[in-house]
């Protein structure tokens, strides 16, 4: 015990020290974080009247962040299947940045639901009477909860075990990977259900939400996960193989095909059959009645993800600088589609047909980045503390953290 | 010895820039918190924190809520309430029906409800939306809801209003992850003001757009003349910040046997409500004999809110193939999951 608590200190010790590149990027992103502190601290006092959201689009883009990041969380089993499904060695030591990744996104995606909240105050009263298991939301309560503690769980043990230089024990996590493996699917598909169960919502009465919604997600996740390797690669001494990211390279191909080739099915089925329940999906793509919020948002949702196919299955994007654009291409591109584009036009027109536009305010944007500072503040430090604990830096035996 | 004092220096300058850290970061999140400081604490207490929800309230508990609220009401807006609790009764099962051909979209409920059930004035919340519809659709989509007229009704058009259906199969009480809003025994959907912990999914949920959120602390201008003092704990009494609200058919009333507010003030009598389980009833009759049908029939929810037209079914009692309203009652819900 002692011993874990002085691995907490150094933990904490570790991530106030680096060059002045870390340095610099850790105080933006306090910065920033504080902005969106201040800015929820405002909504707490004033009420959600300083978002953008009204009685006729009641979510606005907290919840589509909250959405997207659902997505980035359950994506880390993208690396997972691979290393300890089909025993890749490439992956192999790079799996746990990807489970540290889902482990912040799934913090972030908590905090925008609670931000989202009129009343936080009263936020135990989910544990006190629990509408379970009539309402999707307690089931994403679970879904969520679960696969955070199994994430702490798997990376907390399999670094700490390093840290005390012991070889890890398989079934203290093993089968705690393998249960993560269907849990990742499982959140990404309760969160789908909570939308595509409201029968009054014609935009969202699709069963190819859910797996939309995977295949978006197992795009973008591992897309951010090459970014970040490459930035771990160039920042520190860990080693990442090219062939590692070339494999990523081809998961993300596979999953934005399927996700653009779903795409495609919907929109068939909604034009084609052209009943009157397709309002929603006009208003999102050409517009309605003269309003047209979403339509640039939405095509340009759907030419980053097109630009981002094209070179992903092209030989181009074996060069690192296509390839990362790419990836950064349709990471934009699925957090439009997810977000303005998932989200919003269900409640456009409203369920009596009056057509209220939703635009965020500056304040909640600053929340929504305030989090997202925060989010990526954790995963930075994670990695910080990871990287030496992994290649031997920072052990018990050793007497002072490593610096570099 | 120059070693030492230049490890010393070092140590001393790195406490001070440590420290000098600390102190920023300590007042950056300081002012960053600071806005919180116009916060309204007063529902920020220890009872407030561990009121129980509603169904778990003893008799005893409940009249102590019931005694806070009303000091709590009296102290923001100055006026002395009388709030009751008043539980639906056996054998009856409430239901609206609305004569499309009588209502002249005066939107006179629209108001006569915003007074009766204490909404917020600023801005308004509004339970009733009217719709003014062109001949030949009944598709809501091409209804207008902000027609301004100077004379009402207008001949070419009809006009809809539409409010909370209290839908037998409720899709808002089933989304709810808190139990904060549920179906009563007389068929009337209900919010604990005092358990919602405002996520909207209710709102996202209903079909009819019949919820609101108060985005806002609820505002009056004059809160002694605009308060309405007879008040329930289910109903009308003022809500706060962050919570969801909506029709009740206003239960205060009709579990006095008295009528909506809606229905007492509409001019033309297009407004009918009573018990579907006493067969002589207004609504039993009207929901027997006219030309009876409910709003999006195809989401499934089973409203209890009817719109007919003034013909009559030229058919003998009990000939009828369907009942209107089947479905509804307690039979029918047996079975659905609660």
């Amino acid at each position: 015990m002692k011993e874990y608590t002085v691995f907490v200190w150094r933990c904490f010790r570790l991530s106030f020290v680096g060059g002045w590149r870390y340095q610099a990027w850790m105080f933006a992103l306090t910065v920033l974080s504080l902005f969106g502190l201040n800015a929820y601290c405002k909504q707490l006092v004033n009420g959600l009247a300083v978002t953008g959201m009204t009685d006729h689009v009641s979510w606005g883009l907290y919840i589509a962040n909250f959405t997207f990041l659902v997505g980035m969380a359950a994506a880390a089993v993208m690396l997972v299947i691979p290393v300890y499904v089909y025993r890749n060695k490439e992956l192999h030591d790079l799996v746990i940045f990807g489970e540290l990744f889902a482990v912040s996104a799934i913090m972030m995606c908590l905090f925008f639901v609670n931000v989202d909240l009129g009343r936080p105050d009263r936020f135990m009263h989910i544990f006190w009477r629990f509408n379970f298991p009539v309402s999707m939301l307690t089931w994403d309560v679970v879904a969520l909860g679960g696969y955070l503690l199994l994430n702490l769980h798997v990376c907390g043990y399999l670094i700490y075990c390093s840290y005390r230089g012991r070889k890890p024990s398989a079934v203290f996590y093993i089968p705690f990977v393998f249960v993560a493996i269907g849990w990742a699917i499982s959140i990404h598909t309760v969160t789908a259900f909570l939308y595509v169960g409201l029968g009054g919502r014609p935009f969202w009465n699709s069963a190819i939400i859910a797996p939309r919604f995977l295949a978006s997600a197992f795009a973008a996740g591992p897309a951010f996960v090459i970014l970040t390797l490459q930035v771990i690669r160039r920042f520190t001494e860990y080693e990442i193989s090219n062939k590692a990211l070339g494999l990523l390279r081809n998961i993300v191909t596979v999953a934005l095909s399927v996700n653009m080739f779903l795409l495609g099915c919907e929109l068939f089925v909604e034009f084609y059959g052209d009943s009157s329940h397709i309002v929603s999906t006009v208003y999102l793509f050409f517009g309605l009645h003269g309003y047209s919020g979403l339509v640039p948002w939405i095509w340009t949702a759907i030419g980053l993800n097109t630009i981002a196919l094209l070179v992903l299955l092209l030989p181009l994007s074996r060069n690192l600088t296509f390839l990362n654009m790419a990836c950064v291409f349709l990471i934009a591109g699925i957090w439009i589609e997810k977000g303005m584009g998932l989200i919003v036009p269900a409640f456009i027109p409203s369920p009596l047909g009056e057509i209220v536009e939703y635009t965020p305010t500056l304040n909640e944007i600053l929340v929504c980045l305030g989090i997202w500072a925060f989010g990526l503040l954790l995963y930075t430090i994670l990695v910080r503390i990871t990287v030496p604990v992994l290649t031997g830096r920072l052990t018990s035996s050793a007497t002072r953290p490593a610096e570099h | 010895m120059s070693n030492d004092s230049e490890l010393s220096r070092r140590g001393f300058l790195k406490f001070v820039s440590g420290t000098a850290g600390a102190v920023g970061g300590l007042g950056a999140l300081g002012a960053a918190l600071s806005p919180l400081t116009k916060l309204d604490r007063s529902e920020l207490t220890e009872t407030h924190f561990f009121q129980k929800h509603y169904k778990e309230l003893t008799p005893d508990e409940l009249g102590a809520v019931l005694d806070r609220l009303r000091k709590e009401v009296e102290k923001l807006y100055g006026v002395q309430a009388s709030l009751g609790d008043l539980k639906p009764e056996d054998g009856v099962d409430f239901a609206y029906a609305l004569n499309l051909g009588r209502c002249i979209g005066c939107r006179k409920c629209v108001h006569a409800c915003v007074k009766e059930n204490n909404q917020s004035r600023s801005p308004e919340i509004q339970y009733i939306r009217v719709l003014e519809m062109p001949r030949g659709s009944v598709d809501i989509e091409r209804g207008d809801h902000h027609y301004v007229r100077a004379k009402v009704p207008d001949e070419n058009h009809y006009y809809m209003p539409i409010q909370c259906h209290q839908c037998a199969n409720p899709p808002c009480v089933k989304v709810c992850p808190i139990e904060a809003t549920w179906q009563e025994d007389d068929g009337v959907t209900v919010i604990d003001y005092n358990w919602c912990i405002g996520c909207r999914y209710c709102e996202a949920a209903c079909p009819y757009w019949a919820r609101r959120f108060n985005f806002t602390p609820p505002g009056f201008t004059d809160p002694k003349s605009e308060i309405n003092p007879e008040m329930n704990y289910l109903s009308n009494r003022p809500r706060t910040l962050g919570v969801m609200e909506k029709c009740h058919f206003c239960l205060h009333r009709t579990r006095a046997g008295k009528m909506p507010a809606c229905l007492e003030v509409c001019p033309v009598g297009a407004r009918k409500f009573g018990n579907l389980l006493d067969p002589e009833s207004e609504v039993s009759q009207i929901l027997h004999n006219k030309h009876v049908f409910v709003l999006k029939q195809e989401v499934g929810t089973l409203p209890r809110f009817f719109y007919y037209f003034d013909q009559e079914y030229p058919h003998q009692e009990g000939a009828m193939l369907d009942e209107p309203g089947a479905g509804l009652g307690r039979d029918a819900q047996e079975g659905e999951p609660a």
